[in-house]
């Protein structure tokens, strides 16, 4: 099962890590397309959605894309699987929990997948460590015009790639950017991003994007208007505008608390670490926050007995499904806090 | 006593008109309800407007009544506005232009202002429209590469341009 090699190694678009990855943890484009000559997933009838997930099965593979691809129909998956996929950002919450047929085709290094017969009938993704949309772009124009080549998509001339929901029309691109803040939530200088975001039309989302609260010191930023503009233009706000200003004021937190709350600054890291090297049982939340504070001093030199490839596995694996995927069993929350407090002091050498 | 109509002599006479003209002289009139009506003497009573048109007349202009809105369903997938507002969701692609009138204003407003796609097109669907559009989209992509002084980028871009060009 391809979910069992998954859960076993990091993700390898998180393994190199990129540009800017201090602060950028990774760059996502996603496309959302349909198929002309069917409704939209709420009205189609049960034959329809069967139909329309063989169709786009056969066209979202190695055949017309390249490269190696894996199909998973959903169904089929276990919900521990299912909940693996979600953690490594392969398929949306959305996609595990509705009912119908449906599925997700996954490239093998994991930089891509075509999720079928979620809220659209396609929706394209092309995931990469730091921020990298340029390649991204490129690589996900590739595969939208391999898949156009065998599928007629529904599009209008005024309004472009129709989608269910029509705040996604024209373009159906959404760019989103995972930020890791922890310096401009020391400074308390965030909500100052938030609301800079506000003005641009851009949404602030947390770790696993839509539906999930902005906690912590990781955000994730996307685009909400997809029509009007093109693709270049809004991926070129978002790499030469948005992220390089907002990767600019978190370096001037950090170079502000290092300079001038310096104790107050290793305080945090190095209690982090003691917490992390000697912890028996710790929840997934306390968890992150610390993790980020060792990244931070990590990425700011503060800390150099660490590896951030270490670190950046950690954030990964200490999640639930993959905490009990490792562990070759179910586990309750209790047994869950134990493992993963095991899992990290294992990690950092100590036992 | 009931005096006949003086039109129609048979319906009894239940409007009297007395005239007076400028030099002093009197003339008088009996008639029936509905030969006064024909005369133009007495109003015509007022035929049943629908509401959803009073209320368009209200509200003016081309905009759309709540009603109407309300009543307006796709012809291929059956979705009602009413439906769509409660999901957020359409049903088809034929709801955006059963549902133009309703939808474009929302549409707007969910991206800035604007209600014309220029980005990405079909490859298959218009050749032609594609390449144009790549061209706009190209020599735009120049200007800002000029102005922000990418210069080897704006060269590849160039060349890019060319070759559509000459194609």
């Amino acid at each position: 099962m391809i979910v069992e090699k998954l859960s076993q190694q990091p993700s390898p678009w998180l393994q190199a890590a990129g540009p800017k990855s201090d602060v950028v943890i990774s760059s996502r484009i996603r496309l959302a397309r349909n198929v002309a000559g069917y409704p939209f997933l709420s009205k189609v009838t049960n034959e329809q959605r069967g139909q329309l997930a063989a169709l786009i099965r056969s066209h979202v593979g190695s055949e017309a894309i390249g490269g190696t691809w894996s199909y998973l129909d959903i169904d089929e998956v276990g919900e521990l699987d299912r909940q693996v996929l979600v953690e490594r950002h392969l398929v949306s919450r959305q996609l595990t929990e509705a009912t119908g047929t449906r599925g997700v085709s996954i490239a093998a290094d994991e930089s891509a997948s075509v999720m079928v017969n979620e809220e659209d009938h396609l929706r394209i993704q092309v995931l990469r460590g730091g921020l990298q949309l340029d390649s991204i772009w490129e690589e996900i124009n590739r595969i939208d015009d391999r898949i156009e080549d065998r599928l007629d998509y529904a599009f209008h001339p005024r309004y472009g790639y129709l989608t269910a929901c029509p705040t996604n029309v024209g373009t159906g691109i959404r760019v989103s950017v995972m930020l890791h803040l922890p310096g401009l939530k020391l400074t308390g200088e965030i909500d100052k991003v938030f609301r800079a975001a506000k003005d641009m039309h851009l949404a602030v989302r947390g770790l696993f994007g839509e539906g999930t609260e902005a906690t912590g010191d990781f955000f994730q930023v996307s685009n909400q208007v997809t029509l009007g503009r093109t693709e270049e233009e809004i991926i070129d706000e978002f790499k030469n505008q948005v992220i390089p200003s907002i990767v600019n004021f978190e370096h001037r937190a950090r170079q502000c608390l290092g300079k001038e709350r310096v104790l107050a600054l290793d305080d945090r890291i190095w209690r982090s670490y003691g917490v992390l090297k000697h912890a028996r049982t710790i929840s997934s939340e306390e968890t992150m926050a610390h993790l980020s504070h060792l990244r931070m001093g990590i990425n700011m030199g503060r800390i150099k007995e660490i590896d951030i490839g270490t670190v950046n596995e950690l954030f990964l694996v200490i999640q639930p499904a993959h905490l009990q995927k490792l562990n070759g069993s179910r586990l309750t929350g209790a047994q869950r806090s134990i493992a993963r407090a095991e899992l990290i002091r294992s990690r950092f050498g100590n036992n | 006593m009931d005096l006949p109509c003086q039109i129609c002599e048979k319906a009894p006479a239940t409007v009297h008109l007395t005239e007076i003209s400028p030099d002093g002289e009197r003339c008088e009139q009996h008639l029936c309800d509905q030969c006064a009506q024909t005369q133009g003497i007495t109003p015509k009573p007022p035929t049943q407007v629908p509401l959803s048109q009073m209320l368009s007349a209200l509200v003016g202009g081309s905009k759309l009544t709540a009603r109407q809105i309300a009543d307006l369903s796709c012809p291929q997938c059956k979705l009602t506005f009413v439906e769509f507002r409660n999901t957020g969701l359409l049903g088809c692609p034929t709801d955006y232009d059963a549902f133009e009138k309703a939808l474009a204003p929302l549409i707007e407003r969910a991206h800035d202002g604007s209600s014309h796609h220029i980005g990405k097109v079909p490859r298959r669907l218009d050749a032609p429209r594609a390449a144009e559009n790549d061209l706009i989209r190209l020599r735009r992509e120049l200007d800002r590469a000029v102005d922000d002084e990418r210069y080897e980028y704006a060269a590849k871009l160039r060349d890019n341009i060319r070759t559509i060009e000459t194609s």
